[in-house]
């Protein structure tokens, strides 16, 4: 459970660090359109509900991953965590695990005040949900990929999991 | 969560990060962690051909002798004219004429922290050196990152003392170029190669990426204990016949 808050926190962070990166005009304003992990999920799914969608979600982008030992059957549960005030408005998200395996991830709240918000929202937010997903989903623990650069870490799913364990 | 979480640590050195991962840590794995970044920074400033000063790059500029060097320069030059031989010339100390030894130093550097954490006491760790991973033990399960669909998994691989390398343009473009025409490597978006040490498994993905993928999965698919996976800038995936599980889209 602990980690799972903990694993709520740092989402959030990073998606204020992402926001944070990206010019912003106005004041920020608080969305109530919930953004999924899940692509198939409707995103007019209500915010702040106890959610328990089933381990079916767990696929993500990793399609092609080896089959993993089959999952124990294993409780799934809705992890939501507090909204973090950030300068363009708050940002709360909500984590759904199938045991210790993150299954989903909503954005409940998210700065979406002037044109711009919404266009850096409904592109970024996913992406970053879905990096979440594809290196959590799956399990992993190290990554083979193209050599990065120092810079290119910071990006990179490796560096996503050593945060992840810090 | 039945068992504990490895102890991790992350170094910045060489122009990239290492990763390590160990499961199995004992009274002496923070010094062993400790003498290992300091060898590390150690081999970045001898080696690097980026730092003017470092031994590699005064040697190259015939300012230092081979034999003023430290031993592990001619050693390290060895190994590369030997993957150079044993890849047809696909691999090269010299690949923008002048000498750098990096195709070899990286994985090189990886197998040698694996083998501080070995000789440490340790026979369940993982050590990535931005991308090129060695296991001890296991099963670990690594993920090979998709080139096409940044943040994404093309697959995972799950195994014991695995050596795991991938070469592509995803992170830094076409850098790679066949020594043998001058002209960048594109027939790949990326190459992955599993063996059993890093230090030959990297050399090798660098010098098969240069090959192309046809050339890259005869040759590869001729030695005994490497598999591939070659994912093609189409999205299309072609292996080795051994290679470890699935790896369809």
């Amino acid at each position: 459970m602990r980690r799972a808050v903990v694993t709520a926190a740092a989402t959030t962070a990073g998606v204020v660090l992402l926001l944070s990166l990206k010019p912003h005009t106005g004041q920020g304003g608080a969305a109530t359109r919930p953004i999924s992990s899940d692509p198939g999920a409707a995103a007019a799914e209500p915010p702040s509900t106890a959610s328990t969608a089933g381990p079916s979600a767990a696929a993500g982008p990793s399609s092609g991953a080896a089959p993993s030992s089959a999952a124990p059957a294993t409780a799934t549960r809705s992890i939501t965590g507090d909204a973090a005030d950030t300068r363009y408005g708050p940002v709360q998200v909500k984590v759904t695990l199938a045991g210790a395996r993150i299954t989903r991830i909503d954005v409940l709240r998210y700065p979406n005040d002037s044109g711009r918000d919404r266009s850096i929202s409904g592109y970024a937010l996913p992406q970053l949900n879905q990096e979440a997903i594809a290196a959590q989903s799956a399990d992993i623990d190290v990554v083979s990929g193209a050599s990065y650069t120092s810079d290119g870490y910071t990006r990179s799913l490796q560096s996503a999991l050593d945060k992840a364990h810090a | 969560m039945s068992a504990a979480q490895p102890l991790r640590h992350t170094e910045h050195v060489m122009g990239t990060v290492f990763s390590f991962a160990v499961r199995d840590p004992g009274p002496g794995t923070a010094a062993a962690l400790e003498r290992i970044t300091a060898r590390l920074h150690r081999i970045d400033a001898v080696f690097s051909p980026y730092r003017p000063d470092s031994q590699v790059s005064r040697l190259g500029r015939g300012e230092l002798a081979l034999d003023a060097c430290d031993l592990e320069v001619a050693e390290v030059l060895r190994q590369c004219r030997r993957v150079a031989e044993e890849t047809g010339g696909h691999f090269t100390d010299h690949p923008a004429g002048r000498l750098d030894p990096s195709g070899w130093v990286k994985g090189w550097a990886v197998e040698e922290a694996s083998r501080e954490l070995r000789a440490a006491g340790s026979v369940q760790h993982c050590v990535s050196g931005g991308g090129d991973v060695q296991t001890v033990g296991g099963p670990w399960r690594v993920g090979v990152a998709d080139p096409l669909r940044p943040g994404a998994l093309a697959t995972v691989l799950t195994g014991h003392d695995l050596a795991v390398a991938t070469s592509g343009t995803a992170e830094r473009g076409a850098h790679i170029h066949d020594p043998r025409t001058g002209r960048p490597a594109t027939g790949l978006a990326s190459l992955t190669l599993v063996g059993s040490r890093i230090a030959d498994t990297d050399a090798y993905a660098t010098a098969a990426f240069a090959m192309g993928p046809d050339r890259a999965l005869a040759w590869i698919a001729a030695r005994p204990g490497l598999e591939a996976l070659a994912i093609l800038p189409t999205g299309e995936r072609r292996t080795t016949p051994g290679f470890p599980g699935p790896a369809a889209a």
